[in-house]
């Protein structure tokens, strides 16, 4: 038996789910978390610039000239369910079962590619149909970049989602593709927790005050 | 032919007989480079030694000498602002070219000296002191460096190719917007820094990763080395302070090649935005530069007085603390630009009461030195000069942070001398005593006490010609900045001090790099692996540490892990010597390498809207995310035989 390259105390992994069984499992899981809370500082500059800016539209359209909440709230329950099926896929890689989660996970990139879609349309409609590009004002610069920033990890999501379904297709779950899912799943999710803020400061808020 | 001429002639920097001396030198050690490495046939041991390593002992001697490379430029251009400043209405540089010089010394020593200095010394050392074989993350690791590095190519290719930068190390809006500073200049800078930030923010969490979950057994937190400690705390800033950069960053970079409006004028835009966002990780960024020497030093005066540190539950918390306020004084950076009353108090009173855990350190610090055994080796020297250099830096801090006097200080060489004292007395000191301190371990010989000695006492002596003349100059009313002032104002003959301090600086650096190159040749091997009559568990293995780094993974029961083992085996108190058994270590890898090219032609395509190339670059980069994820076979095993044979020929087989 090889000694590690880690000089962690020895812990019973037994009872722990797979993900968490190997030492590099669980530093790399540990280490996205901290990864996670990086995300969110760099969300939040994003959010406190939006804030600032959403008053400054410099006679340009307002949020409430621009938003509608048909598509907003297509966008919302879409992704929501999709952060459903990510948890469920994390249920069958729990219970082990490879074809399952494969499922789940094809269904969840489905879902992102269909939030990706509706927010450029929705792009597209401001910037070109509205006479709102992000040049317009600083309110608009705030709101692209924060909603693209958001929807650039929703694409990044998308092609790694992707690229563990085909490892997990070749593999099957093992304790390093197991990690991976898992991992691919807190980002998603907290993609999810981003957009309910994105929801509430900024179409909420647009659409009421 | 008249638009290919029109478009060199942009694209290349001309027209000033100190560029083309630069493109020379460039084009000339680049050719040297190529011939010497062909000729000795090292291209294969290059990559497979070095450009491909994932070793954390590797990664960080590349840091350490990329950084030695980045002072040298950052020192030359140094010496380019006094030689302008000497006399009144000199001519040597002219404005715009004044403007350049003063961004790139900035953005280099602090962002490509500081910090990759800091980094190669806690990727060499901490794993050694908490008794890992590597580092959390590898991989990552080696990603980082090559991000930093190629980072700072880009920023350097500035002022040959495009021009340099011109708004300042801290790039205010709106001058560094794109109405007021057109051309590329300015996206060298943003681009540039950018690419290696992000390094920084992944070293920051490998080591904080490495240092929470990789301690050797027995090791709990409050065990570890000052050192660790401080960069496990640095870490923390790293991982909170970095991401409102690298917004910050990205949405100038924006305004400028989109026509966005967060720091503009017009459109609703916000310049006082950026000066929030740059100071909040700014500020920060300080103690990024400023806690790990506090590390080096604990660690050096211990070593040196012979003693444990004293009061180090203190000293954790008084680091913890200053990380904490590191967070909330930003807004100090700019009293003058029309804050309320009540927010000037808030970040005034913040900012003072940093000085009460630093005061508490440097107290510590003294009471170690108190009835220590004194030994006055190089390191030694700089650690014991940090303390009353750095307190005046210190204290002259305070002063500014009175928010009504500082009407009076602001932007005035008063100033610039406050944060020299500071970042030279304290990090330049630092990383200095580092580099000697753990030179033996990293290469297996010690360099010269001798001249070490000299370039010490140069380089303080002459620090401080050049330093405290700039208070008194600040006093008299001269602000940070001005390309060249006229005479009759009485600041001539402290001009000329001050010059010849910085070239005395120069001279002091010079005598280094000659100890390196002596050394290189005769210094003393260090045949047992502890040079200093260390204390922590980096000196209990060879030097240079092997590639596993410890045959056995210590057990630790105290503070000053490896005096205790040492003192255990005074008392003759041995332990059994127990077999060894395969280690398990991660593979090389050239994707950080390549993905780190990829950044770069990314990057200098963005630098210059080119997004035919900027584009691709990235997609580059995502494929290499790609291609890495889809590696499995990452890692080998060092036979036990294998161990035997390193360990033997190192000595440490009886």
């Amino acid at each position: 038996m090889a000694e590690s390259i880690l000089s962690l105390d020895s812990k019973d992994k037994k009872n722990m789910p797979l993900e968490y069984t190997t030492e590099e499992g669980d530093l790399r899981i540990v280490g996205f978390w901290i990864f996670l809370a990086a995300e969110l500082v760099l969300f939040g500059t994003l959010f406190a610039s939006y804030l600032v800016m959403q008053s400054h539209t410099a006679g340009g359209p307002t949020a409430r000239d621009l938003f509608k909440i048909n598509p907003v709230m297509a966008e919302t329950i879409i992704l929501l369910v999709s952060s459903f099926t990510c948890g469920l896929g994390t249920l069958e890689l729990r219970r082990h079962n490879t074809k399952g989660l494969i499922a789940w996970l094809v269904v969840t990139v489905i879902l992102g590619f269909a939030f990706i879609g509706l927010e450029a349309n929705e792009f597209y409609s401001y910037a070109v149909h509205e006479g709102a590009p992000i040049s317009r004002s600083a309110f608009l610069s705030g709101f692209f970049i924060l909603l693209g920033t958001h929807g650039a990890h929703v694409s990044l999501g998308i092609v790694w989602v992707t690229s563990i379904i085909i490892q997990l297709a070749q593999r099957g779950i093992t304790a390093v593709t197991a990690r991976k899912a898992f991992m691919v799943g807190l980002y998603w999710h907290f993609l999810d927790v981003v957009w309910i803020f994105i929801f509430t400061a900024v179409y909420l808020t647009g659409l009421v005050i | 032919m008249q638009n290919i001429t029109n478009f060199l002639s942009h694209f290349f920097v001309t027209g000033d007989p100190m560029i083309y001396g630069a493109d020379a030198s460039i084009a000339l050690a680049s050719i040297g480079i190529v011939v010497v490495l062909t000729y000795f046939k090292k291209w294969k041991w290059l990559w497979d030694e070095w450009l491909t390593s994932v070793d954390h002992k590797r990664i960080g001697i590349m840091y350490i000498i990329a950084a030695l490379l980045m002072l040298f430029r950052g020192g030359v251009d140094a010496l380019m602002m006094r030689t302008q400043l000497a006399l009144p209405n000199m001519h040597f540089l002219n404005a715009e070219h004044y403007n350049q010089v003063f961004t790139t010394h900035g953005t280099i020593m602090i962002i490509f000296v500081a910090m990759p200095f800091i980094f190669g010394l806690m990727n060499i050392a901490v794993p050694l002191q908490i008794g890992a074989r590597d580092v959390a993350f590898p991989f990552l690791n080696a990603l980082s460096f090559w991000l930093f590095f190629f980072g700072a190519m880009l920023f350097n290719l500035s002022f040959v190719i495009g021009g340099s930068p011109d708004a300042g190390w801290s790039s205010y809006a709106p001058f560094a917007g794109a109405e007021l500073n057109p051309g590329v200049g300015q996206n060298y800078y943003l681009i540039g820094v950018q690419i290696s930030g992000i390094g920084s923010l992944a070293t920051g969490i490998n080591f904080l990763v490495t240092i929470l979950k990789m301690r050797a057994p027995g090791m709990t937190l409050f065990k570890m080395p000052m050192f660790t400690w401080s960069i496990l705390i640095t870490s923390v800033i790293v991982i909170f302070a970095f991401p409102a950069f690298t917004v910050a960053l990205a949405l100038m970079t924006i305004d400028r090649l989109f026509g966005a409006h967060f720091f503009t004028i017009a459109a609703g835009g916000s310049p006082m935005l950026w000066a929030n966002l740059f100071w909040f990780w700014g500020h920060p960024e300080v103690y990024i530069v400023l806690l790990p020497v506090f590390g080096i030093f604990s660690e050096v005066i211990a070593t040196f007085a012979h003693k444990t540190l004293f009061g180090y539950v203190v000293m954790v918390w008084s680091m913890i603390a200053i990380s904490f306020l590191s967070f909330i004084t930003w807004l100090h950076h700019f009293f003058t630009m029309g804050n309320t009353a009540p927010v000037n108090a808030f970040f005034s009173i913040s900012t003072m009461l940093i000085a009460i855990p630093t005061g508490v350190k440097i107290f510590n610090w003294l009471f170690t030195l108190n009835r220590g055994r004194i030994e006055f080796t190089t390191p030694m020297l700089w650690a014991l000069a940090f303390i009353p250099n750095f307190t005046i830096g210190g204290v002259t801090g305070v002063m500014l942070a009175m928010a009504p006097a500082d009407y009076q200080y602001h932007n005035s060489y008063f100033l610039v001398a406050h944060f020299h004292s500071t970042l030279i007395a304290g990090t330049v000191f630092g990383i200095f005593c580092g580099l000697h301190y753990w030179w033996p371990k990293m290469f297996g010989y010690l360099l010269n006490e001798k001249l070490g000695k000299w370039s010490f006492w140069v380089f303080m002596i002459s620090f401080n010609i050049c330093f405290m003349p700039m208070y008194f100059l600040g006093l008299m009313g001269m602000t940070r900045r001005m390309y060249t002032y006229p005479a009759g104002l009485g600041w001539g003959p402290i001009n000329f001090i001050i010059t010849i301090g910085a070239f005395g600086m120069g001279l002091g650096f010079i005598i280094m790099a000659l100890n390196i190159v002596w050394s290189a040749i005769h210094g003393k091997k260090d045949t047992t692996g502890d040079p200093w009559d260390g204390r922590t568990l980096e000196w209990s293995t060879a030097s240079p540490a092997p590639e596993y780094n410890f045959a056995h993974i210590p057990t630790v029961s105290t503070r000053d892990a490896f005096e205790a083992m040492k003192e255990e085996k005074r008392e003759g108190r041995t332990k059994p010597q127990l077999p060894f058994k395969p280690i398990h270590m991660p593979n090389n890898s050239g994707i950080p390498f390549i993905m780190g090219g990829f950044m770069f032609v990314a990057g200098f395509g963005f630098v210059f809207e080119w997004f035919w190339m900027g584009i691709p670059g990235l997609l580059g980069v995502v494929a290499c995310m790609i291609a890495r994820s889809f590696v499995y076979n990452d890692h080998h095993h060092i036979p036990a035989d294998e161990i035997e044979r390193i360990e033997r020929a190192a000595g440490r087989l009886s």
